[in-house]
């Protein structure tokens, strides 16, 4: 039930996306660098050639064609950016001004299937650069709330228009374990998903009688039922947000009775089904920085989660879930490490786990020839402390060193006159 | 500026007989509530005049710290990169400490007899970490509604209360900061209040009841709370506004002025009239106003923390610190000028407007203008991480051209928050005679591999990472949490 094919229109969706970009001429060599391509060992004093968005080679003894524009990237580290499958980047400006958050469909019937994100995202949010500067390049943005919260986007973070930024939109179905939206009950929300997709699978195989109103009532709309299409034939994964580990194990079983691709989002207690996880091959999103009972889905919170959880053979991807610090991805992955994840899985699980587990392995998550030019050079160890994005390239091009928050910081680094209280 | 005492009683020639005895008795030792205190004193304090007593009634031992170290062996760490927060980092340094206190830091000190001697080569000493603003026993995890605790949030104005009596020592937070090289928060009441009540500070030793937490000695504080949570709480009965919000301080310290002024009548007077009537929110605001106890201000807005300067300059109190402003950077001289402190996160912004204009590079400016600059966390999480967001805001500082030393980036999370709490005369820092509150860890702390290894609070080892199966687990998380099933845990 992996997600190796995945449904003709949104491949084709994409594929025109990409087409449309606008075509980069100038070639990039970065040099002297060590990179991590994430599709072998590390290349010490590596080159990295850029041409029109896409790496045209990677290593130790790369041609640099004249004319190229040359990065001497000594002493650093080049990565390929960081992919945040846990934010709402392009969905809010202002966590608590209503107005500016786009994530949530708020109405009574938690089934919002139907819900796309993608005419939500603000390609001018202020979020995008202060956390593309911080090393984050691509987002899954996703919609929140309900049982079924809709569709979320892949976008990379740099663009005018969301055709610029868009890889991917349905790229995956958000869900969450929410038993306050099903009742009150856990098993309620067991009911209330089967029902849906039994009547999904209903719709499908009676759509002409339901459009002639012969059918029985179903369980939600025609429009979130039709959504639920792609998710039902196994072709669009199901991102479920659940922390318990019986919860887990619930969604775990309806994934296996309707051969559906599931992801687990949060899992606090993952770790104590990690066996289970990695047979059913169902990859968990972690925030590393998780380990308090905040509540009783979540007493078995600890830190070393991602690293249990990548010993037991599950795939792992991190993320921070807060969009305005998406780029705390990479403290959050420190962290993980700190608590016993190996370095290098670590950073795989920031770049090419979540490319691969949501599809888009062929153009991301690695530095490799053909893919897309996304990638970081850092001062040093991405990971630690002290280590920080020097230049950040998206889709071949550097990103303009500003943002709102710099821009703050530039007005006030001198004070332009005593302050009068 | 110590504890205060409360009393249970209305003033009356009586209790001023008792206030005489129990003044007297101040040495008498007496158990702490779970018998692990012997030897603390039976009242809060004892240093205020008898006339600051007599504003309160007697104290009758009530609402006083119960907290006492145990005894320990004297401990000598040897050979480690000793980080004093007091302006010297030692290479191969000491820390020796006895009977609660910091002996001696340096280096090739001898270890007493009966001394235990740690080898701490490699690794790293600082000062226990302090948190000035924390919500923990007050809205403890689980985040049940039966939990929560921290905000009176039934009035705007509510000095009356008193964060801890809200605390529940069993939060599981407690033990997790302490495992994150914390050894001293202050807890205070929340926002949704333009006058919360008063906070407390703790320090993170085990215990059944809040009082066997309480940091002996402390002052009080009271929290106040500007801008967008009061005025969204009370959108429906006022204030709904900011100058709804000042407003309502303006008329708590009017009532406030002249409370303190018909006590200050009858102190001074012959005293045979019956005093006046005690009333808990005037008492609090009646000893901001005579400086007794220290004032916090939730604020994130440039302009709003300049409208409470002015409120301080109308009634004449001091504003101690300043939290969770984010654009505390644009009025840095102002608040440098009244050093006036400014608790703050390394890189939270836009959770809500008030909050938009926070940059990571606040705590570099304030500390480059003269600012008494703090790290604080206001959570769960970030208590368990004060080293890493201190060195995440001193890396922010340097690539921005502000070149924040070690030292000043300690200072951030140990000797300035002490100065808020005003207990900066017994730890923050590792000086001889200081308490020894002390942490070892694994590496250099501003790396985000490294742990506590060892925290020490008065001298006494209260977490030990090769031990951990003598973490401090709280009664909650007895049997209730899977951790029994668990695999060993990957690194510890």
């Amino acid at each position: 039930m992996r997600r190796a094919s995945v449904v003709a229109s949104i491949a084709l969706t994409a594929a025109v996306l990409l087409a449309a970009a606008p075509v980069r001429a100038q070639t990039v060599a970065i040099t002297g660098a060590t990179v991590h391509t994430m599709a072998g060992p590390p290349i010490e004093n590596g080159t990295v050639l850029v041409q029109d968005g896409r790496i045209t080679a990677v290593g130790p003894d790369v041609d640099v064609p004249p004319g190229a524009r040359r990065i001497d990237a000594a002493g650093r580290v080049v990565t390929p950016g960081f992919i945040d499958v846990g934010s709402t980047l392009g969905l809010v400006e202002v966590g608590a001004v209503d107005d500016t958050r786009d994530y949530a469909m708020n109405e009574p019937d938690p089934i919002r299937a139907a819900f796309d994100v993608v005419d939500g995202i603000n390609p001018n949010s202020s979020l995008i650069p202060v956390n593309r500067l911080r090393g984050v390049t691509t987002a899954l943005t996703s919609p929140a709330g309900g049982l079924i919260a809709g569709q979320s986007a892949l976008i990379d973070l740099a663009g005018v228009h969301v055709s610029d930024m868009l890889i991917r939109s349905r790229a995956a179905m958000a869900a969450s374990f929410n038993p306050g939206d099903a009742g009150g009950a856990r098993g309620a929300v067991s009911l209330r998903l089967r029902e849906v997709l039994e009547d999904a699978r209903f719709w499908r195989e009676n759509a002409a009688a339901y459009d002639r109103g012969a059918a029985r009532s179903l369980a939600a709309s025609r429009l979130d039922l039709e959504a639920l299409q792609p998710v039902l034939a196994g072709e669009m994964p199901l991102v479920v947000g659940v922390d318990r580990a019986s919860d887990i194990e619930a969604i775990l079983r309806i994934a296996h009775e309707y051969g559906l691709d599931v992801i687990i989002r949060g899992g606090a207690e993952a770790w104590m089904v990690a066996d289970r996880l990695a047979a059913a091959d169902v990859p968990v999103i972690v925030k590393p920085l998780t380990d308090a009972p905040t509540s009783f889905a979540r007493l078995g919170a600890r830190f070393d989660n991602a690293a249990l959880l990548h010993r037991a053979g599950v795939r792992v991807m991190l993320t921070s879930f807060e969009t305005h610090r998406s780029g705390d991805l990479a403290w959050e992955a420190g962290n993980a490490v700190r608590n016993g994840l190996d370095w290098a899985a670590a950073l795989r699980a920031v770049t090419r786990t979540p490319a691969e587990v949501f599809g888009i392995g062929a153009d991301y998550g690695s530095l490799e020839p053909g893919k897309v030019a996304n990638l970081v050079i850092w001062s040093g160890d991405p990971l630690e402390l002290s280590g920080r994005p020097v230049h950040v390239m998206i889709r071949g091009t550097f990103v303009p060193w500003t943002s709102r928050q710099r821009e703050l910081f530039e007005r006030y680094r001198e004070l332009p006159r005593p302050t009068n209280p | 500026m110590k504890r205060r005492v409360a009393g249970t009683k209305l003033f009356s020639l009586g209790s001023l007989l008792l206030l005489a005895v129990g003044a007297s008795a101040c040495a008498t030792v007496r158990p702490g509530p779970d018998g692990s205190a012997d030897g603390a004193s039976p009242v809060r304090q004892t240093t205020g005049s008898s006339d600051h007593d007599l504003r309160y009634g007697t104290p009758n031992g009530a609402w006083t710290s119960t907290y006492a170290a145990p005894i320990a062996a004297p401990t000598l760490i040897r050979g480690a990169t000793v980080m004093t927060a007091a302006g010297e980092t030692i290479e191969d340094g000491d820390v020796l400490f006895e009977g609660g206190k910091i002996i001696a830091v340096g280096r090739g000190l001898d270890a007493p007899p009966g001394s235990e001697v740690v080898d701490a080569a490699g690794r790293y000493v600082t000062p226990g970490l302090i948190d000035t603003h924390s919500h923990m026993g007050d809205y403890p995890d689980p985040g049940v509604a039966a939990h929560s605790d921290g905000n009176e949030a039934t009035d705007p104005t509510t000095p009356e209360v008193w964060a801890e009596h809200s605390v529940w020592p069993q939060d599981p937070s407690f033990a997790r900061a302490l495992a994150g090289g914390v050894t001293t928060v202050q807890v205070l009441p929340g926002s949704a209040n333009l006058i919360g009540g008063r906070g407390v500070t703790l320090k993170m030793v085990p215990s059944t009841s809040v009082q066997g937490m309480m940091f002996p000695d402390a002052p009080m504080a009271v929290k106040m709370a500007c801008g967008e949570n009061p005025k969204r709480v009370y959108r429906n009965r006022g204030p709904s506004t900011r100058m709804g919000n000042v407003a309502g301080y303006r008329e708590a310290f009017i009532r406030a002025v002249d409370y303190r002024r018909r006590w200050d009548e009858w102190l001074d007077g012959n005293r045979k009239d019956d005093p006046p009537s005690r009333d808990l929110g005037l008492e609090t605001l009646a000893e901001v106003l005579r400086g007794e106890l220290l004032l916090h201000i939730h604020c994130y807005r440039a302009d709003e923390l300049v409208q409470m300067i002015n409120l301080a300059r109308e009634f004449g109190f001091h504003i101690r610190s300043f939290h969770h402003v984010v654009e505390a950077y644009k009025v840095r001289d102002l608040l440098a000028a009244d050093s006036i402190g400014a608790s703050v996160w390394y890189n939270w912004w836009g959770f809500k407007m008030e909050a938009f204009d926070g940059i990571p590079e606040n705590l570099a400016l304030l500390t480059e203008a003269g600012v008494p600059a703090i790290l604080h966390t206001d959570d769960d999480m970030g208590v368990q991480l004060m080293n890493q967001d201190a060195a995440r805001a001193m890396y922010a500082g340097r690539e921005a051209g502000i070149e924040i030393t070690r030292d000043q980036a300690l200072r951030w999370i140990t000797a300035t928050p002490a100065w808020a709490l005003g207990i900066d005369d017994r730890t923050g820092t590792l000086e001889a005679g200081k308490n020894a509150d002390v942490v070892i860890w694994s590496g250099d702390p501003f790396s985000v591999y490294t742990k506590a290894d060892r925290v020490y609070i008065d001298g006494v080892l209260r977490f030990d990472r090769a031990r951990v199966d003598e973490k401090p687990r709280s009664d909650f998380e007895l049997e209730i949490l899977p951790d029994r099933a668990a695999p060993e845990a990957v690194n510890r």
